[in-house]
C-alpha cells in the first residue's frame, strides 16, 4: 500500500505519505488563507521525499471537514481529482476524528475536538480515549462556544477553539491543526476494517444565499473591470 | 506531443456558475462539456458564490470523466491541462485551480493558468480557425463589457474600453427583473423582443458630446437600466398598459446599437478589418444582426463563435491553453494562485 492523505479543514496545509506500515514522509505548511497555492506544491514535495511516483500510489484518503467551505473544497477536489487521474481509490476521514487521533496518546478519558468555524463558532465534536483507541461520542456540529455545555467546554480540548476563546476552554492540549500523517494512520486503519469512508463535505451550514439584487450584486470589487 | 504535432489540452473553467471541461487538439475541438448550477441561483435573482463553489466541487470529477469519455480522450494521452485562473469569483476559482493542479501533478503534465477574459476571445479559433492579427474583440457578458484590441492573445491584448457602470448582460439581467422575467434575463428579452416594435427611443450612455470624447470606447448601461424601470413605473402608476415586448425590444436595441457602434468606430479608428464579439451577450439575436449589417456597411469580417462558445465554458480555457503550448510558453508553477481580479492584460499567470 502507497496511501497519500492530505487535509485542507484547519489552518494547516498537510500532507503525506503511508506505505501500509508507517507514515514515509509528511510536510505542512500553517496559512489558512492560501490552501490553493501550498497545497500541489506540497504534495509534490511529499512524494518526492517518499521516492515515490503518482502512479505508484494506491490510495489518496482526505480530510472531509468540518472546516471553513474555501479551503476544505480545495483539499477535496484535489483528492477527488487525484483519484480520478490515477484511477485509485479515494477514502474520507471527518478532520476531527484526526484531531481525536492526535490526542489519544496525550489523555485519556473523554476528550473535546473544537476547531475554528468562524464567525464566533466552533466544529466540536466530543470523543472517548479507552486505552489507546478513539470512539466519537457525538455527531461533529457548529456552535458559539459558549453555547457549549460547561462539562463538554471543561474537557482537554484540542485544536484553535482554546486559542481563540481561551475565556471558555479551560483545559487546552497543545495540538491546534489536522496532522495528515495522523489522518494517514486512521485511514490505513479504517480501509483494513472495511469501515465505509464517504468523501461528502461535511459542512454543517447552509450556504448564505441570500438573495442578490442583481447577477453580479454578490460579486467582489474587482471582479468586473476589465 | 502526439503523432500529429498538435497538442491535446484538457480546458477547466470555474470562474462562475459553470463547471466547464473542454479538450482541444491543436485547434480542433473535441469535446465541451458543461455542468451549471444556474437553475439554483435562479431563485435567488442571482449567483450566489457559496452555492456555486459548492456546486462545482461536486461537478468536477463528473464533468472530466464525462468530456474524456465523449471525446474519447485518455487522460494519459494529455499535453497539458489549462485552467480559468482569473477574473471570477475567487472560491469558484480555486476548485478549478485546484482540479487543474491534481491532474497536472498525477499525469506530470505542465499547468497553464489562464485568463478568462482572454478564453472568451481565444475560443473564436476552434471555431473559425486562426486570428487575424490584430484583431478587434468585443467582449459583453453578465460581469464584463470590454473593447480589446489583440495583436495577439497569448501575449498582448490592449483594453480600449470597458463599462464604467453595469456590464450589458448584467443591465438585460436588470431590465429582464423589471419586466418579470426569470433570470438570467438576457434569453428572456431576447426572445420576447421578437414580438415587438422599437417604439421607445432610450437613452443611449456616453454617445455624445463630452461623454463621447472622454469615453469614447467605454460603455455605461445603468442610465439605461433605470430609464427603462422609471417608463415602467411611470405607466403603471398612470394605470396605462406596457408592452412587456416593445420594452424590450427597445431596451435591446438600444444596447445593441451603442455596442456595435462603438464596436466598428475601434475597427475603423485603428485599422482594424476584424471583429469578433464573445460573452454571453453575444448569443443575443439583435446583437448578431445589427453588427453583421454594420460590419458589412464598414467592410470588417464579423466573427462570432456559435452561442455556446459564447457562454462560460471549458473549451475556450482549453483552446488559450493549447495556443500557451504550440507558442512555447512557460507553463504556470503548482503554486499558481486564483486571482479574482486578474487584469485582461495578464493573459497568462
Ligand atoms: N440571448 C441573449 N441576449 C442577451 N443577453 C444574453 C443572452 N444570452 C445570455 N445572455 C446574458 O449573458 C450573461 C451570461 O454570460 P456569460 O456566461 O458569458 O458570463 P458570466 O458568467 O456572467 O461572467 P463573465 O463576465 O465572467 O463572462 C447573462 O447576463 C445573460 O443574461
Ligand atoms: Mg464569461
Amino acid at each position: 500500500m502507497l496511501l497519500l492523505a492530505l487535509d485542507t479543514s484547519t489552518s494547516a496545509i498537510t500532507v503525506a505519505l503511508h506505505d501500509g506500515s508507517g507514515v514515509r514522509a509528511e510536510r505542512a505548511v500553517t496559512d489558512a488563507r492560501r490552501h490553493t497555492e501550498h497545497l500541489a506544491p506540497l504534495i509534490e514535495e511529499v512524494l518526492a521525499a517518499g521516492a515515490v511516483a503518482p502512479a505508484e500510489l494506491t490510495d489518496i484518503a482526505v480530510g472531509t471537514g468540518p472546516g471553513p467551505f474555501t479551503g476544505l473544497r480545495v483539499g477535496l477536489v484535489t483528492a477527488r481529482t487525484l483519484g480520478f487521474a490515477l484511477d485509485r481509490p479515494i477514502h474520507g476521514v471527518p478532520s476531527l476524528d484526526v484531531l481525536a487521533h492526535q490526542g489519544s496518546g496525550l489523555v485519556t478519558g473523554d476528550l473535546l475536538v473544537a476547531t475554528d468555524a468562524r464567525r464566533k463558532e466552533v466544529y466540536w465534536a466530543v470523543y472517548a480515549v479507552r486505552s489507546g483507541r478513539v470512539e466519537r461520542l457525538s455527531a461533529p456540529a457548529v456552535d458559539r462556544p459558549g453555547d457549549l455545555e460547561d462539562g463538554v467546554r471543561a474537557l482537554p480540548t484540542l485544536g484553535r477553539g482554546p486559542l481563540l476563546y481561551p475565556d471558555l476552554f479551560l483545559a487546552p492540549l497543545p495540538v491546534h491543526d489536522v496532522s495528515a500523517g495522523a489522518l494517514a494512520e486512521v485511514a490505513v486503519g479504517r480501509i483494513r476494517s472495511g469501515t465505509p469512508m464517504p468523501v461528502d463535505a461535511l459542512y454543517l451550514r447552509r450556504p448564505d444565499a441570500v438573495p442578490s439584487v442583481s447577477t453580479k450584486s454578490t460579486v467582489p470589487d474587482g471582479w468586473r473591470g476589465a | 506531443m502526439s503523432d500529429s504535432g498538435q497538442p491535446l489540452v484538457l480546458g477547466i473553467e470555474t470562474s462562475c456558475d459553470e463547471t466547464g471541461v473542454g479538450i482541444v487538439r491543436g485547434e480542433t475541438l473535441l469535446v465541451d462539456a458543461i455542468a451549471s448550477s444556474v437553475d439554483e441561483h435562479a431563485r435567488f435573482g442571482g449567483v450566489v458564490p457559496e452555492v456555486a463553489s459548492r456546486a462545482h466541487l461536486e461537478a468536477m470529477v463528473p464533468t472530466l470523466e464525462r468530456a474524456c469519455a465523449e471525446a474519447g480522450v485518455r487522460l494519459a494521452d494529455l499535453d497539458a491541462v489549462a485552467v480559468t485562473s482569473g477574473p471570477g469569483l475567487a472560491g469558484a476559482l480555486m476548485v478549478g485551480v485546484a482540479a487543474a493542479k491534481a491532474l497536472s501533478v498525477g499525469l506530470g503534465v505542465p499547468l497553464y493558468g489562464v485568463n478568462h477574459l482572454a478564453s472568451h476571445v481565444a475560443v473564436d479559433i476552434v471555431e473559425h480557425g486562426p486570428l487575424p492579427s490584430p484583431t478587434m474583440a468585443l467582449l459583453v457578458s453578465g460581469g464584463h463589457s470590454s473593447l480589446l484590441l489583440v495583436p495577439d492573445v497569448t501575449a498582448d491584448i490592449q483594453p480600449l474600453g470597458a463599462t464604467i457602470d453595469d456590464a450589458a448582460g448584467e443591465a438585460f439581467d436588470k431590465v429582464a427583473r423589471v419586466l418579470g422575467l426569470p433570470f438570467p434575463g438576457g434569453p428572456h428579452i431576447d426572445r420576447v423582443a421578437r414580438d415587438g416594435e422599437v417604439t421607445i427611443d432610450f437613452p443611449r450612455g456616453l454617445t455624445t458630446g463630452r461623454d463621447l470624447e472622454r469615453h469614447r470606447f467605454d460603455f455605461s448601461f445603468s442610465g439605461l437600466k433605470t430609464a427603462v424601470a422609471r417608463w415602467v413605473e411611470l405607466r403603471q402608476r398612470a394605470g396605462e398598459s406596457v408592452s412587456v415586448a416593445d420594452v424590450a425590444a427597445s431596451f435591446q436595441e438600444a444596447v445593441v446599437d451603442v455596442l456595435t457602434r462603438k464596436a466598428v468606430d475601434a475597427c475603423r479608428t485603428h485599422g482594424v478589418d476584424h471583429l469578433q464579439i464573445g460573452g454571453g451577450v453575444a448569443a443575443n439575436s439583435r446583437l448578431r444582426a445589427m453588427a453583421q449589417s454594420r460590419c458589412e456597411a464598414a467592410g470588417v469580417e464579423l466573427r462570432v463563435p456559435r452561442p455556446g462558445l459564447c457562454t462560460d465554458n471549458g473549451a475556450m480555457v482549453a483552446a488559450l491553453g493549447a495556443q500557451m503550448v504550440m507558442r512555447g510558453r512557460t507553463p504556470s508553477g503548482l503554486d499558481l494562485p486564483a486571482d479574482s481580479s486578474m487584469p485582461v492584460t495578464e493573459i497568462q499567470a
